[in-house]
């Protein structure tokens, strides 16, 4: 599995989307989170499995002055 | 929590004081004008203040200004050029404080639509500084009838200007009996000058502070009225030393007064067009901010937390980048125990955002104003994040009070704060110890000191002198009176150009260490923040991509400046859809929202590409005025190693395995090969490495923003963006000859 461009070692069967962003602690408010593309939004992030082929970006957006 | 409406309003100063004040003041000269309306967001006037003849002179501003400069920092920067010269220092009397509020600032229907833009020549930096700022004044002087202010000369006494639109004059006023602090002063003033309690509303004060007058991190405060608590509230200009030049020029205070703020002072072209942009904008803040940001709640500190957890965090002087006694000073425990709630706290007509935070009759525990009631502006991220972890301190309480005091006393909270955090390593490291600093304890976490410092920097006042004095001298000093080393100090002095940097820890993103280093006032985040795209979401990881963002990003941002606008509401609330935009990052839709704000404003059509243009010949123009003034090139763009990479070994250790695994897998060791190392050998080969790539980062850079490798603006570059004027092609032809370019 792909996270963010990167190889994402830690990927396991049954492995959802809020396991991704809790182990990595993404923490931040405003994420973009897209599967192969296609967006997932907060309230399917439990009920999202991944698979071992899937590219996943957890885009974070900007803020700040 | 505390709610708006179970706060107290202020008490209001008595009538007999202010009849004492006012019967003091001396009437030192006065000029009438006639007050040109606004059109289209200009009224293509300038007001020149002299200080030390009090003359005030109201000038046309050419056609070709407006063209190529815009308004804002781009009027700033270009009269400031032709007041100075390559020898003007911060203290010269041909500098000026130059102020513009930008073409879209004033109007009410969008958010964040009231900054002003400051320029002058810093005493942190002796090159321009831009600094900018919400409250009423910028916005105000427009109404008065002047798209921009230059204050020149000194005055040989403490004078306030008033701008009086209401009667067309503009007075020059010895004012003896009100203070120098500035939430007193600006208090006075807005009271003074009021006709009654309603017309407060009518007053914009701007004021430094009295630290200012002997600290080069002098700040400027510009207040807004609210009329809900009953209290003069500040904003400030914070960076660069501003509010010491404007100290140094013995100004107490400007005044503008005007007759009330409508729907379309800036006589717009196309108002319906405006007030869709805006209500669009103000829905979506209401359905989503709450789900966002919480803007509303806890304004820009709803960071603190969540940027610990990606070691972005300056704890410990930018040492470490998460926080162990975070949790003390998270958004929930401001918003439950500090921030009242509910409040429309807003620096400016309109804007929904209402992120300018206040703590209401907060109890001062020190200094002059001990046991008194006060209200708290803020604290911002940029505050609570360089007066709180970077100095090791973790109660709200005291981040409060250090801000109140910083804000009250004229001094930037950002280069306090870091300069703070600088001192108390020299501490920790012997440096510094208690006979050096006048029997302070700076020892991380030590807030009662910490404020005790401060006092001292206000009373000019034993190592208050030294602290006055900003990082970039307080190394010179130290290291003269042989008490450090200075290349030691330089590697974690957190200072670059003179100005010390704001409050990210950038080591695991070379994009922002560029994002720092690589910016025309010294290291502020404004131009560039890069951290998230760099290092979480990994979108830029070639030198090419990052090379482009840092092109692309400082452009579209200074933008902002130029307009007078916020740049909080560009990208802190997003629309619900944003997600499915092509470029989420960049939030399309606002980004159509400013365009047809300018349109709706000057008439005007642009798209993104002149957009760019715009803020790129003032940028240029900038970067050439830094070189006139004897910085602005590569070796200037230099960065302390601290920004890039651990200094030290408990730094190393504290991050271990991230920085092995980097050995292997970015600078070419076997995992055998960093086994076999010792920690110094693999402290010595990462910063090896991490200078190295700073280096190649800045060859990607500077040619994608038209520059040398030395940093030299090309003539080719500038006649692209017609900015190839006489006075900028004398600085840069003779550097450009030396590299045969």
């Amino acid at each position: 599995m792909i996270l963010n461009y990167r190889e994402y070692k830690s990927w396991r069967e049954g492995l959802t989307v809020r396991d991704v962003i809790e182990e990595n602690t993404f923490t931040w408010p405003k994420l973009v989170v897209k599967r192969n593309g296609t967006v997932i939004w907060p309230e399917e992030y439990g009920s999202t499995v991944l698979d071992e082929t899937d590219d996943l970006e957890v885009i974070h957006l900007l803020g700040g002055g | 929590m505390i709610h708006i409406c179970d706060v107290p309003r202020y008490h209001a100063i008595s009538e007999d004081e202010l009849k004492q004040m006012r019967e003091k003041h001396v009437l030192l000269r006065s000029f009438s004008y006639e007050k040109t309306p606004l059109e289209r967001g200009y009224t293509d006037k300038i007001l020149t203040v002299d200080l030390g003849a009090k003359e005030a002179v109201v000038s046309d501003i050419p056609a070709e200004v407006k063209e190529k400069f815009i308004g804002g920092k781009g009027y700033c920067l270009r009269y400031l050029w032709d007041a100075v010269n390559p020898s003007t220092r911060w203290d010269s009397p041909e500098n000026e404080i130059v102020m513009s509020a930008g073409p879209i600032a004033g109007i009410t229907q969008y958010g964040g639509t009231g900054k002003t833009l400051i320029c002058t020549i810093s005493p942190l930096t002796d090159i321009p500084v831009d600094s900018n700022v919400g409250g009423f004044f910028g916005p105000y002087l427009k109404f008065a009838g002047f798209d921009a202010l230059e204050l020149k000369g000194k005055s040989e006494t403490d004078v306030i200007v008033v701008i009086d639109a209401t009667t067309g004059t503009i007075t020059f006023e010895e004012a003896p009996l009100e203070h120098f602090d500035a939430h007193v002063l600006c208090e006075e003033l807005t009271s003074l000058y009021a006709k009654d309690e309603k017309d407060k509303m009518n007053v914009a004060v701007v004021a430094a502070g009295s630290a200012a007058d002997y600290c080069n991190m002098g700040m400027l405060n510009f207040s807004f009225y609210d009329p809900r608590r009953g209290v003069t509230r500040l904003k400030q200009a914070g960076r660069g030393g501003i509010g010491r030049v404007f100290r140094d020029k013995r100004i107490k205070a400007l005044v503008c007064r005007i007759d009330g703020v409508k729907a379309n002072l800036n006589h717009v072209a196309d108002i319906g067009l405006i007030n869709k942009t805006g209500v669009k904008f103000h829905r979506e803040i209401a359905n989503n901010d709450i789900h966002q940001n919480d803007m509303r709640g806890v304004g820009t500190a709803y960071s603190l937390r969540t940027l610990a957890d990606y070691d972005i965090v300056p704890t410990n002087n930018f040492k470490f980048g998460d926080a162990p006694g975070i949790d003390e000073m998270t958004a929930a425990v401001f918003k439950k125990d500090w921030l009242t709630q509910g409040a429309a706290d807003g620096c400016w007509y309109g804007c929904s955002m209402a992120c300018a935070k206040a703590s209401d009759h907060f109890l001062l525990k020190t200094g002059p104003y001990k046991g008194q009631r006060v209200c708290v502006d803020g604290p911002e991220y940029e505050s609570a994040a360089g007066l709180g972890p970077a100095c090791g301190i973790y109660n709200p309480q005291e981040v409060l009070e250090i801000n109140f005091y910083c804000d009250t006393y004229g001094l930037d909270t950002i280069s306090y704060g870091t300069m703070t955090a600088f001192l108390m390593e020299c501490y920790e490291r012997g440096i510094l110890n208690r006979e050096r600093t006048g029997g302070l304890d700076l020892s991380w976490g030590n807030a009662a000191d910490d404020l005790e410092l401060m006092h001292r920097m206000a009373r000019n006042e034993g190592f208050g002198k030294i602290a006055a004095l900003g990082i970039h001298k307080q190394k010179a000093y130290f290291a003269e009176m042989g008490w450090g080393d200075l290349a030691e100090m330089n590697d974690f002095g957190m200072e670059q150009k003179g100005l010390e940097y704001s409050e990210y820890s950038a080591k695991e993103s070379l994009a922002q260490q560029g994002g720092y280093g690589l910016t025309n006032k010294g290291p502020q985040h404004d131009e560039a923040w890069l951290i998230f795209m760099d290092q979480v979401n990994n979108q830029i990881p070639t030198f090419e991509d990052k090379a482009e963002a840092l092109y692309f990003y400082p452009m579209f941002r200074t933008w902002f400046g130029l307009m007078g606008l916020c740049k909080l509401p560009w990208n802190d609330i997003v629309p619900a859809d944003n997600a499915l935009t092509d470029d989420p990052k960049m939030v399309p839709e606002h980004v159509e929202n400013y365009l047809n704000l300018y349109y709706g404003v000057t008439g005007k059509r642009i798209d993104t590409k002149e957009m760019i243009r715009q803020s790129e010949r003032v940028y240029n123009f900038q970067r050439i005025f830094n070189i006139r003034m004897g910085k602005g090139l590569r070796a200037d763009d230099a960065i302390p190693y601290r920004s890039a990479g651990p200094v030290f070994e408990d730094e190393y250790l504290w991050r271990e395995e991230r920085y092995d695994t980097q050995l292997v897998e970015l600078a070419g060791y076997t995992p055998e090969q960093v086994k076999s190392m010792s920690l110094q050998e693999r402290m010595a080969a990462t910063r090896k490495f991490r200078e190295a790539r700073y280096q190649t980062l800045i060859d990607a850079v500077y040619p994608k923003r038209g520059w040398t490798l030395n940093g030299v603006p090309t003539v080719e570059h500038l006649r692209e963006l017609g900015m190839d004027l006489p006075e900028l092609l004398e600085v840069i032809e003779p550097l450009l000859a030396k590299e045969g370019v």
